[in-house]
């Protein structure tokens, strides 16, 4: 193995560690940087610019022999007409959790977090939730029935709904039964399978109060009813007043067209609130003024409580965060900095602070919020962090706008016990051993 | 609320072309046209509680057994009771005083499985479900009075109807009074709307809060690569590599062998300490089948995890049915049942 590259393949050896003194590196692991020690380290930086320390690099051969890609001609524009990411992101995928289902048309396909970046999921990576199966609709045979407590009921095309004004928001998508296998212990090993069921995208399509103002829907109604046309012929009741403020009939997702996985050629957006009620396949709506008790809001979708009592239509998300890196199932590479990372959102508005802890929950400190945060969207923070080998439990908590403060595990579980399934945005453990090894653990 | 037009017109008016508001709005109008009634009727096939939507017919009893061994069994189990493909229907955990009281008593009790019918508090639901997307593989194919004699099939296994019963719109209301579990649903919580009022929220601690850093639960190292090599889940060239969880060491036969509760035959302990209530040895039952786990586990230095699976329970690692505590379990006996799982074949 060449000097100066470390067993990583392609990884050079942090410069630190090849100049400084074995002394001085204990020193400063034990005692921190004060004014004698950032002196030594300002010489040594020093020294080494100077080259008189001694100690040189051995050439990079990834530099000096000018690698193949600078020397030969490259490929043509359009060889992937469509796209697709470098071969080296083959680790970057949807996966399912082994044993979770007994199907695999009823089941989960979870979102990598812990390799991506920013608030945007792209749109192959959304996680999957399907409940009897996906399905390719072709575009000019699907319609949108609105009909119930209206005036007129209606039908329309998918170009009727391309030619209607459209707006373009970015909001998350939590299901409902996201960290769901976390109630009872620690059950998975990453990120992807405790926070997986999670993305953010920019959603365009036809403001849903602008169809039903069409429809001339009953001012008293308080209930909407919406329906897919995949074979589950999915329903969930919708809140009428909290839907007409900001619900979307979409059919766009991140600047093109929604995935068949995410209901092509239409989707109901209904921002903050659970993903089964963002109804794929969306082939029909209907006002009403009682709720419709379906399925998955009689059998599934409700969270029990310790009394035996079933929650019923339980649909915001509250205010929830997650550190994606360093977490559960990654090594730190090495001592020194790390930018410790995660995402924050809340259901019912925008994110106002998110707080890291390297130690369990004892002490906060805040961390910077990424970019702009709309309301209802995953907002990135970013945290600093040198790690020295010391074990460590790290934890994100998020405020919301609303004063709501994310809760701890235990306080939740105090409430309502292990067996509700739905709602888990418990304030999530990652241990950090001094082996730079980091799982998924639950304190408390 | 037609805001969009409103700001669009809005703006139409700031700019000086208010003589295009009136043939904007109109000509959106124009976009969409009247559904027929045989396309409602088509396509509005809810059922609400109040069976608001529910078509008339009927179905007994015995032409939904004979329907559900044809069409249902293979998934559901002959009595709705299997947990091979999908949660339990029945399960026969519905008392009497359930449906009395309409409060189905085993919800709070974190040992029974809980099936549909015990959940459930309104009839239209199950009738929609099945209208709607059953069979599996062929949603929306059964006819209306299918329909009802396989709502009547399942009543009967849940105890609700007798034998001889035949279920109609007539008398759906009736049966609605008898669901097991009709008082079972609340809506007193904070989670309907935007405005509602969360039960749990957070401290606002900031320095030296008082909380408990002990760790009551972790992956222990041999189940971590229960999910497959991590190593080949993270991005292979970062900060963050992930972690190689290749198959751990081989259990020590001496450490089996240490045991005196293995002479007593695994079979008979099984049954003794009340596993076969929900495992059985080849098939996945309410449980995985105890080969399943003797596979997984095989080589691993398990014993003592599944030791506290056994007396704590669990659930997730194999499914979304939860596993009770087996609290009342003499450890030696859940020492030995531990290893025997944990020793592989």
């Amino acid at each position: 193995m060449p000097v100066g590259v470390s067993d990583q393949e392609g990884w050079l050896r942090p410069a630190p560690e090849s100049f400084l003194s074995e002394e001085l590196i204990s020193e400063i692991s034990h005692r921190g940087v004060d004014k004698g020690r950032r002196d030594l380290l300002r010489g040594s930086f020093a020294a080494a610019l100077a080259g008189a320390s001694g100690l040189a690099f051995a050439d990079d051969p990834n530099i000096v022999n000018v690698p193949e890609w600078s020397r030969s001609l490259g490929k043509p524009v359009a060889t992937n007409p469509y796209g697709q990411p470098s071969p080296f992101e083959a680790n970057t995928v949807r996966r399912q959790s082994p044993g979770l289902t007994q199907t695999d048309q009823a089941s989960v396909a979870f979102t990598p977090l812990q390799n991506l970046f920013g608030c945007i999921t792209p749109s192959g990576l959304h996680f999957e939730r399907h409940h009897q199966g996906w399905v390719d609709i072709d575009p000019r045979r699907h319609r949108l029935m609105i009909n119930g407590l209206v005036k007129e009921p209606l039908v329309f095309t998918v170009a009727d709904l391309l030619r209607m004004p459209s707006v373009s928001r970015m909001h998350f998508l939590e299901c409902g039964a996201n960290t769901a296998l976390e109630w009872g212990n620690s059950a998975v090993p990453t990120v992807q399978y405790t926070h997986g069921m999670l993305s953010g995208s920019e959603w365009t399509g036809v403001p849903l109060s602008l169809l039903l103002e069409r429809a001339g829907y009953d001012r008293d109604a308080s209930y909407l009813l919406a329906e897919g046309a995949d074979g589950s012929g999915m329903t969930r009741t919708i809140n009428l007043a909290g839907a007409l403020e900001d619900a979307i009939v979409a059919y766009g997702q991140n600047g093109e067209m929604l995935r068949p996985e995410q209901g092509y050629p239409l989707r109901l957006v209904v921002p903050g609130v659970q993903g089964v009620s963002w109804v794929k396949w969306l082939r029909r709506l209907e006002v009403g003024n009682k709720p419709y008790a379906t399925k998955d809001e009689a059998s599934h979708y409700v969270d029990l409580m310790p009394n035996g009592q079933l929650r019923q239509y339980t649909a915001i998300q509250e205010a929830k965060s997650v550190i994606t890196a360093p977490s559960g199932g990654q090594k730190l590479l090495s001592q020194g900095y790390y930018c410790i990372t995660g995402l924050a959102w809340s259901g019912r508005g925008s994110v106002r602070k998110v707080e890291v802890s390297v130690d369990g929950g004892r002490n906060w400190q805040g961390a910077r919020l990424e970019g702009q945060v709309p309301s209802k969207m995953l907002t990135r923070f970013n945290f600093d962090w040198v790690w020295r080998g010391e074990p460590a439990l790290l934890q994100s908590r998020v405020s919301d706008d609303t004063g709501y403060i994310q809760p701890q595990r235990a306080a939740l579980v105090a409430e309502r016990g292990t067996r509700s399934i739905y709602h888990n945005n418990a304030i999530q453990t990652w241990r950090v051993s001094p082996s730079g090894e980091v799982d998924n653990v639950q304190v408390g | 609320m037609f805001r969009w037009a409103r700001l669009w017109i809005i703006c139409l008016n700031i700019l000086g072309y208010n003589a295009f508001a009136d043939d904007y709005s109109s000509a959106l109008n124009e976009l969409g046209r009247t559904a027929t009634a045989a396309e409602l009727s088509a396509w509005d096939i809810d059922v609400r509680p109040d069976f608001v939507g529910l078509p008339s017919g009927s179905g007994s009893v015995e032409e939904g057994e004979a329907l559900w061994f044809d069409q249902c069994a293979n998934c559901h189990g002959d009595f709705g009771d299997s947990n091979e493909v999908f949660s339990p229907i029945v399960l026969g955990n519905i008392t009497e005083d359930d449906i009395q009281t309409g409060r189905v008593a085993a919800l709070t009790d974190p040992s029974v499985v809980r099936t549909t019918f015990m959940k459930v508090a309104t009839l239209s639901t199950i009738w929609d479900y099945i209208n709607r997307a059953m069979p599996w593989n062929a949603p929306k194919s059964l006819a209306v009075d299918e329909v009802y004699s396989l709502v009547a099939y399942l009543l009967n296994l849940a105890y609700i109807v007798d034998e001889d019963f035949v279920l109609s719109d007539k008398n759906m209301e009736d049966v609605q009074a008898l669901m097991p579990n009709r008082n079972g649903m609340t809506e007193d919580h904070g989670l309907w709307s935007v405005a509602g009022v969360p039960d749990v929220v957070g401290s606002a601690c900031i320095t030296n809060c008082s909380v408990n850093t002990a760790i009551t639960s972790f992956l222990p190292d041999y189940a971590m690569n229960a999910h497959g090599n991590l190593k080949d889940q993270m991005r292979d060239y970062g900060p963050l590599p992930g972690m190689q969880t290749a198959p751990a060491p081989q259990l020590p036969v001496s450490q089996l062998q240490q045991s005196g509760s293995l002479d007593q035959r695994p079979a008979d302990l099984l049954s003794a300490s009340g596993c076969k209530a929900c495992h059985q040895m080849n098939k996945a039952l309410i449980g995985p089948a105890f080969t399943a786990i003797r596979a997984r586990y095989a080589g691993a230095d398990a014993s003592d995890y599944l030791a506290e699976k056994i007396k704590q329970g669990g659930q997730g690692v194999w499914g979304s049915v939860p596993m009770p505590a087996m609290a009342q379990l003499d450890d030696t006996v859940v020492a030995a049942l531990a290893l025997w799982l944990a020793s592989g074949q």
